[in-house]
């Protein structure tokens, strides 16, 4: 059954009637149904027992997958190692790109994401479903950003899952953000306080884009002076300002009164030592600051040569005793598979402080 | 949206919970059951009296393992003595600076004296507590506190506890996996609400609990399991709601030949685990011919006429027959259950569509990647955990000759504690050596037989070689 060979639609046909065999062999409804191609059944279809079809196309977002680029997604262009573009997928538009142009209407829409598209000097890219990791190393910078190391981290130790709500500030160009919506959706709430007027809005901008403003709150306020907006609802609090110490109590306010989480993001020890103290007399428990970095191994050939040592004295004395083997052309070099860590790599991001809020 | 006290019995612990011990940086998941024991730091303890008091009390450990729930606050410090020295040059370690013998101190727990006052007692008999600097007295009244406290918190389980719990205490368990590399996992393959998630893993369920709680109960994970039957006392410890277990199926690797040959009979018996049981089942349809669930066979019949001198001995086969023959079909509704679960997941794989994979266990991650890699639909990340960096770099050669992945990286993760205390700030004295490794990236569209991709990684360089005396 080559894949190559079998025709996209053939393919959905298949996966269709592929699941709806499941359903009739285990007879229960699962709660989420999915096709090899682009189509998607909507599981509701299932309840009374009667499968009816109907193909609903489920568009990009960055909470849910889907199969085929469609008009109005972002795609993620893989251009190569390390180097990755967001683009606004748009009828009749076109993007540049180091190997030649695109045209999204003959290039990429209704291409299954994940396929390769040969550009107009005949170099080649790969087209990918966004997710928050290929976002984060894509989005334009507005502000220095949180990258995946520390978002992993702080997405576990802030006790995330699907339905927390979470409060962050400050929202700066949204790379943890989009994390945290990832993991919250479909039943969770951000709300994220940006005092900054124009990053708000293109924070909020950048949620509708990518099919997620149902999940998040945008504020423009300034979270030391005015809060959170919230009171009481908050499973976690995320700080990356500059003086967290002044947004202590608002966080405790803002979360839930059976208790939470919270995290600090400082670059600085100073500011680790300030908000520290202010969790402290604030009856923040569990505090508990840490650092984590990356590390690359980048996967290497390398070829070790050998010396000479000058002809084997060591052998026997008596030649004719010996089979005498004639030395043999010996190597001159090993090739090894190893790994080598890049010449430099961030020494230091921020340091992360954790705190549980305690029943109160 | 805001709590009220309506939810509040949310927050209750209940008969029958997993929950998890506390005391400062231990941790212990146990199960609420009445009048069982439990050792938690050597001591015997009772969780009853836990039932119905709120997640994150603080019990105090009484004689006997009672436990009573803690006044609020009764944590403070000592009353601070104000006195202190300067610096160290004036105390010198003889042995002597403590009047109480361990003999008195035994007696004063036997007294009943809390932790707080057994240590209010140590300082007063201190010759040298008030010569020492203020930190040092701090740090003697934190260890001491360790010490004799005699307290426990119980906790409601999380991916952060549970992943930090196993790698203190039993990190060969989990294959050494670091909570922060877990962390890294669960982001780096994108788990999430409604998701298709291939998981196989030996870190006793760790990583599966992990990814279900990501989840949330929506989507599907297929666990693809090796030997007899999947792990899942980890899974278990998390305490999921009974609906999760639903979106959870399961899929033995033994039989991955066979489904992708198409040739998986999901009717036949399994041939693996259920073979002892099978071949039972078997042994007993031979001996009970008839063993159809109405019952009158015709051995039956055979037995009414039987002379009554072995009438009882009859009945008493007879009932033992009865016995086997529930057994048997017992065992063969078993049989039918496994074979249905087992459909229901290859149904889950046959789609060839799944939205992320993850790796962690203590085979050799290569085969198992290569082979699972094909479930994937194109544009989804899948990440690799191994202990060892070796078998990832063969992974990362693998995948780079056969194409269909972009975005390797080889990675593993630094992670360093903090003391932060006024004027005392500095990394903790003790880190972690290494978390293991992880390999990741992201699938994409089979290459088309005939192209050969150009290769990331630089050819090989020759070494140069310096001029020697030679």
């Amino acid at each position: 059954m080559s894949k190559n060979g079998v025709k996209s639609f053939e393919l959905a046909k298949r996966s269709v009637w592929c699941e709806a065999e499941s359903i009739l062999v285990c007879a229960v409804v699962p709660d989420r149904l999915m096709s090899g191609c682009f189509l998607k059944v909507h599981p509701r279809l299932f309840i009374s027992g009667f499968c009816l079809f109907r193909a609903v196309a489920l568009a990009m977002s960055f909470v849910e997958y889907s199969e085929v680029i469609q008009d109005s997604d972002v795609a993620i262009i893989y251009l190569g190692h390390n180097s990755v573009m967001p683009v606004k997928v748009q009828h009749g538009a076109q993007t540049q790109t180091r190997y030649g142009v695109i045209r999204h209407s003959s290039d990429l829409i209704g291409q299954r994401y994940g396929s390769k598209v040969t550009c107009s000097k005949g170099g080649w890219v790969y087209v990918l479903h966004p997710t928050p990791e290929l976002w984060t190393v894509s989005l334009p910078h507005r502000t220095q950003i949180l990258y995946t190391t520390d978002i992993a981290t702080i997405t576990m130790m802030l006790d995330l899952k699907p339905g927390s709500v979470v409060c962050e500030s400050g929202t700066g160009s949204g790379s943890l953000s989009h994390a945290i919506l990832r993991t919250i959706a479909p039943t969770g709430h951000l709300h994220t306080v940006e005092f900054h007027q124009q990053r708000a809005e293109k924070a909020a901008e950048e949620f509708r884009e990518h099919r997620v403003s149902h999940l998040v709150t945008v504020r423009n306020q300034d979270v030391c002076k005015d809060g959170f907006g919230v009171m009481g609802v908050a499973d976690a609090i995320f700080l990356d300002i500059p003086s967290p110490w002044e947004a202590v109590g608002h966080a405790k306010a803002a979360l839930k009164k059976h208790g939470g989480r919270l995290c600090s993001f400082s670059p600085c020890i100073e500011q680790v030592q300030k908000t520290a103290e202010a969790l402290t007399d604030h009856g923040f428990e569990e505090i508990n600051t840490l650092e984590v970095l990356l590390r690359v191994h980048d996967v290497r050939t390398v070829s070790l040569p050998l010396p000479d040592f000058g002809p084997d004295c060591s052998a026997h004395p008596e030649p004719d005793a010996m089979e005498a083997p004639p030395p043999a052309p010996s190597q001159t070099s090993i090739n090894i598979k190893t790994t080598t860590p890049p010449r430099e790599l961030p020494g230091h991001t921020g340091y992360l402080t954790f705190a549980t809020k305690p029943r109160t | 949206m805001a709590d009220n006290g309506d939810d509040e019995d949310h927050y209750r612990i209940k008969e029958g919970d997993y929950v998890v011990l506390k005391r400062g940086d231990i941790y212990k998941s146990v199960q609420i059951l009445p009048k069982k024991k439990v050792i938690f730091e050597k001591q015997w303890i009772f969780l009853d009296n836990v039932v119905g008091c709120l997640y994150g009390n603080t019990f105090e450990i009484r004689s006997g393992g009672g436990l009573q729930l803690q006044n609020t606050k009764t944590t403070e410090s000592p009353p601070d003595s104000k006195v202190a020295g300067t610096d160290n040059r004036n105390i010198i370690d003889d042995g002597k600076s403590q009047k109480l013998t361990k003999d008195d101190i035994e007696k004063l727990k036997d007294q009943g004296l809390k932790g707080q006052e057994i240590i209010q007692q140590l300082i007063e008999n201190s010759a040298t507590f008030s010569n020492k600097t203020e930190y040092a007295q701090d740090k003697y009244i934190k260890k001491k506190k360790k010490k004799y406290e005699n307290t426990v918190t119980v906790l409601r389980p999380t991916c952060r506890i549970l992943a930090m719990m196993y790698h203190g205490r039993e990190p060969g368990k989990i294959c050494h996996l670091r909570y922060d590399t877990l962390a890294q996992m669960l982001t780096l393959a994108n788990i999430h609400a409604n998701s298709k998630v291939l998981v196989f893993e030996t870190c006793a369920g760790l990583v599966l609990g992990s990814i279900m709680e990501r989840m949330g109960g929506h989507g599907t994970v297929v666990q693809m399991f090796p030997g007899g039957g999947p792990v899942r006392a980890g899974v278990e410890s998390f305490g999921f709601p009974a609906h999760f277990y639903e979106t959870l199926h399961e899929f033995p690797i033994c039989h991955l030949n066979a489904l992708e040959a198409g040739i998986l009979d999901t009717f036949a018996k399994a041939p693996d685990a259920g073979e002892k049981e099978s071949n039972m089942t078997a042994e007993e349809e031979d001996v009970l011919p008839g063993a159809d669930p109405q019952g009158d066979s015709p051995e039956e019949q055979r037995m009414e006429t039987v002379s009554a001198d072995d009438k009882v001995q009859d009945q008493k086969k007879q009932e033992e027959e009865k016995r086997r023959e529930a057994k048997a079909q017992e065992k063969k509704v078993k049989q039918e259950e496994k074979q249905r679960k087992l459909a229901a997941a290859a149904a889950r794989l046959d789609g060839r569509n799944a939205d992320g994979l993850v790796i962690a266990s203590r085979f050799h991650p290569c085969p198992v990647l290569l082979r699972l890699l094909r479930f994937l639909s194109p544009s989804r990340p899948f990440v690799v955990y191994s202990q060892y960096l070796e078998p990832l770099i063969e992974c990362y050669t693998k995948l780079k000759e056969q194409g269909g992945a972009v975005s390797l990286k080889l990675t593993d993760t630094w992670l360093r504690h903090y003391q932060v205390l006024p004027n005392r700030t500095h990394p903790r004295l003790l880190m972690s050596g290494g978390g293991g490794y992880l390999l990741s990236g992201t699938t994409v569209a089979p290459e088309p037989p005939a192209g050969s991709t150009p290769s990331e990684e630089p050819a090989p360089k020759r070494q140069k070689l310096k001029a020697t005396e030679g």
